[in-house]
């Protein structure tokens, strides 16, 4: 499931506070850095722990031969487990890494890293599909690139820490406390340290919204989205969304051309039945001619209910008129359970998508009516840096899962054709939120001569 | 009675046109847009207004817009707004100025010309006219909670019927009951739900959408 990029980008000013702040971020990276490596010792430890093993057994020095051997085989099986459990601790664990870096990187930085991952295959994974699915994913070989490189890259987002506390603590702090030595060069007065230690310090807090800001772009260059092999799996993604948005308009004409082949069409043709008849006896038994025509109107009206019916699964009328947001008022109108609509949308989204999302949320409210028992139901819409956003919460019991129902996979696989993502959050106990982001423009809104 | 008519398609304004007058009507104009529609409640001051909710130039909501414009410009003018398919939402904004004569129904209920000719009157009259859809909508969202559960069948059909705007008459003759029964059931109703009484046809439909749409 693709992550939710924020959408706040504050840049960070100059000055003091900017500074100081900036030089705090920058320590916040250095621990990701250090948790990065940790994981990455953990890999290394094990081959480490393997390669010993084999060592032992191949040279064979020291020790009696079975104590080398029991040995040597506690050294694998512990290099082994431990791999087996690394692997994908790592993989999942530098990903973590990598997803918060790229988001700190906008948060912090200035600098939005965008970000594209292979969704996992649908159902529940197995170890060795779940391991599979993380190593072919190209942006896995970028970030664990990535996690080796901070090593080097932390240094400009520590930087302005490192030289901040090298002015407080060695030129300032021995003229407070005598714990520490002042440095010893020529000309070292109580004055010209505490002078020389201001001017570090005030080094290192200008410094460092740059220097974090040039960290944000040196992770940018290499965790975000490019190269070759990066194209091809879009491609390979754009073509697989591509035939389940063909494979689901050809099911969903074949459904129509059922519904009005058994429908509307068969009332048709049993009206035109009625009226002849009724045209043929009208004079010798008018009364049982009027009967028919009566039939043949009730037959007309049936006709009209199932082509309406038929329409608004195809395309309901509000939502042609009056957008999304309208025709989600009027969904709501018609539940029975309490739904309440925000939206600050100024314009509408393009149709297929505004389509695809009402869909959406009709699903979703009605898995809420089916599941969720819950007693109240918040949708809300908004659209912000070219994404539309649609979050449907209740206060039900939670406990939802895309794995178990086709439904929510449904609506995802609905909106990847729209290079749109969802993701559901549903403790047991609730409350579920479900989130829909859609890239796309808006248009403005229609204006009338009327 | 002087009719106005706006319908984009010429066979319905055409067939509206024919049935309306074989019932005594008298039709003082037949547009097919929003413009012209305004342009007629003005200059010729119908009785009522029959609109059609998809008009050119969007053929979207066009109707309702102008059913609305145009009784902004004549206050009070009756409009009955007839629609391939009915919405709450629209019924909402039909009714939001809660100023009476106002219809919203099906096309298909044309085909039914007495009981059609019945609601143009009932709205040229001040009357409120909503279609069975809606009220059945509006019905099926109170049906399970308090204190519309507590009403008997018979009262629900009746609240029903009241919802669509018709008269003690016409639900007596409806339910095949007397008069006297229908406001027996109307008060028990009004009992329930905790409504003030009202003899006035209009403000009774208007208090009960007001209870059901809440």
């Amino acid at each position: 499931m693709a992550v939710l990029t924020s959408p706040r980008r504050t840049r960070p000013r100059f000055g003091p506070q900017a500074g100081l702040v900036a030089a705090t971020r920058g320590v916040a990276f250095a621990a990701l850095m250090a948790a990065g490596i940790g994981l990455l010792t953990l890999i290394v430890a094990a081959v480490f722990l393997i390669a010993l093993g084999a060592g032992i057994l191949i040279v064979g020095s020291g020790g009696p031969h079975e104590e080398r051997v029991l040995l040597a085989f506690l050294a694998i099986g512990t290099g082994l487990s431990l791999i087996r459990f690394a692997l994908p601790a790592t993989l999942l664990g530098t990903r973590r890494l990598a997803r918060l870096t790229r988001q700190l990187a906008g948060d912090w930085c200035g600098v939005p890293i965008a970000e594209r991952y292979t969704p996992p295959p649908a159902g529940k994974l197995t170890y060795t599909e779940r391991l599979r699915w993380l190593a072919t994913d190209p942006v896995t070989r970028r970030d664990l690139r990535w996690t080796a490189a901070n090593l080097l890259a932390c240094a400009l987002a520590a930087a302005p820490a490192a030289i901040i506390a090298t002015g407080l603590i060695e030129f300032i702090g021995p003229e407070f406390t005598r714990l520490i030595p002042p440095p010893a060069f020529p000309g070292n007065t109580p004055r010209t340290l505490v002078v020389l230690g201001l001017a570090i310090t005030s080094v290192g807090v200008l410094a460092a919204p740059a220097l974090l800001r040039a960290y944000g772009l040196v992770a940018r260059s290499i965790l975000a989205p490019g190269g070759e092999a990066e194209l091809e799996l879009r491609v390979q993604q754009l073509t697989e969304t591509r035939t389940e948005a063909l494979d689901t308009g050809a099911a969903e004409i074949r459904r129509i051309e059922r519904d009005l082949h058994d429908g509307a069409q068969a009332r048709l043709v049993a009206m035109g039945m009625t009226l002849d008849a009724a045209g043929q006896i009208i004079d010798s038994n008018p009364d049982a001619a009027r009967a028919l025509v009566l039939e043949a109107r009730d037959a007309s009206v049936k006709a009209l209910a199932e082509l309406r019916a038929l329409v608004r699964g195809i395309h309901p009328p509000v939502l042609a008129d009056r957008g999304l947001a309208d025709a989600i008022r009027a969904l709501a109108l018609d539940a029975s359970a309490r739904i309440s609509l925000a939206s600050d949308l100024n314009g509408r989204p393009p149709a297929p998508v505004e389509s695809a999302a009402y869909f959406a949320v009709c699903e979703l409210l009605a898995n809420v009516s089916k599941h969720a028992e819950a007693r109240q139901t918040w949708v809300d819409i908004r659209h912000t840096d070219g994404m539309l956003r649609i979050g449907v919460t209740d206060n039900g019991h939670g406990g939802a899962e895309p794995a178990r129902g086709t439904g929510l996979r449904g609506i995802e696989r609905r909106l990847a054709a729209f290079d749109g993502v969802l993701a559901i959050s549903s403790p047991p106990g609730g409350p579920t939120a479900v989130t829909m982001e859609v890239p796309c423009a808006l248009s403005l809104p229609k204006t009338s001569s009327c | 009675m002087r009719v106005v008519i706006a319908e984009d398609l010429f066979l319905l304004r055409d067939g509206l046109t024919r049935m309306l007058q074989a019932h005594g009507l008298q039709i003082a104009a037949a547009v097919d847009n929003g413009a012209d529609l305004l342009a007629a409640v003005t200059a010729d001051q119908p009785d009522v207004a029959i609109v059609d909710v998809r008009l050119p130039p969007t053929f979207t909501d066009e109707g309702i817009r102008a059913a609305l414009a145009a009784r902004r410009e004549v206050p009070g003018l009756p409009v009955l707004v007839l629609s391939q398919y009915v919405e709450q939402l629209y019924a909402h904004e039909l009714l939001a100025d809660q100023a009476g004569a106002v219809g919203y129904l099906l096309k298909d209920r044309v085909f039914n010309d007495d009981q059609f000719t019945g609601a143009i009157r009932t709205v040229a009259a001040g009357g409120t006219v909503l279609d069975p859809e809606v009220v059945q909508k509006l019905m099926v969202r109170h049906s399970r909670t308090e204190p519309v559960a507590r009403l008997t069948p018979r009262e629900r059909e009746v609240l029903g019927l009241m919802a669509e705007g018709r008269s003690n008459a016409a639900i007596a003759q409806r339910l095949f009951i007397t008069e006297k029964a229908v406001s027996k059931h109307a008060a028990g109703i009004f009992g329930k739900l905790d409504l003030a009484p009202s003899d006035d046809d209009n403000r009774r439909v208007l208090a009960v959408l007001a209870y059901l749409g809440s």
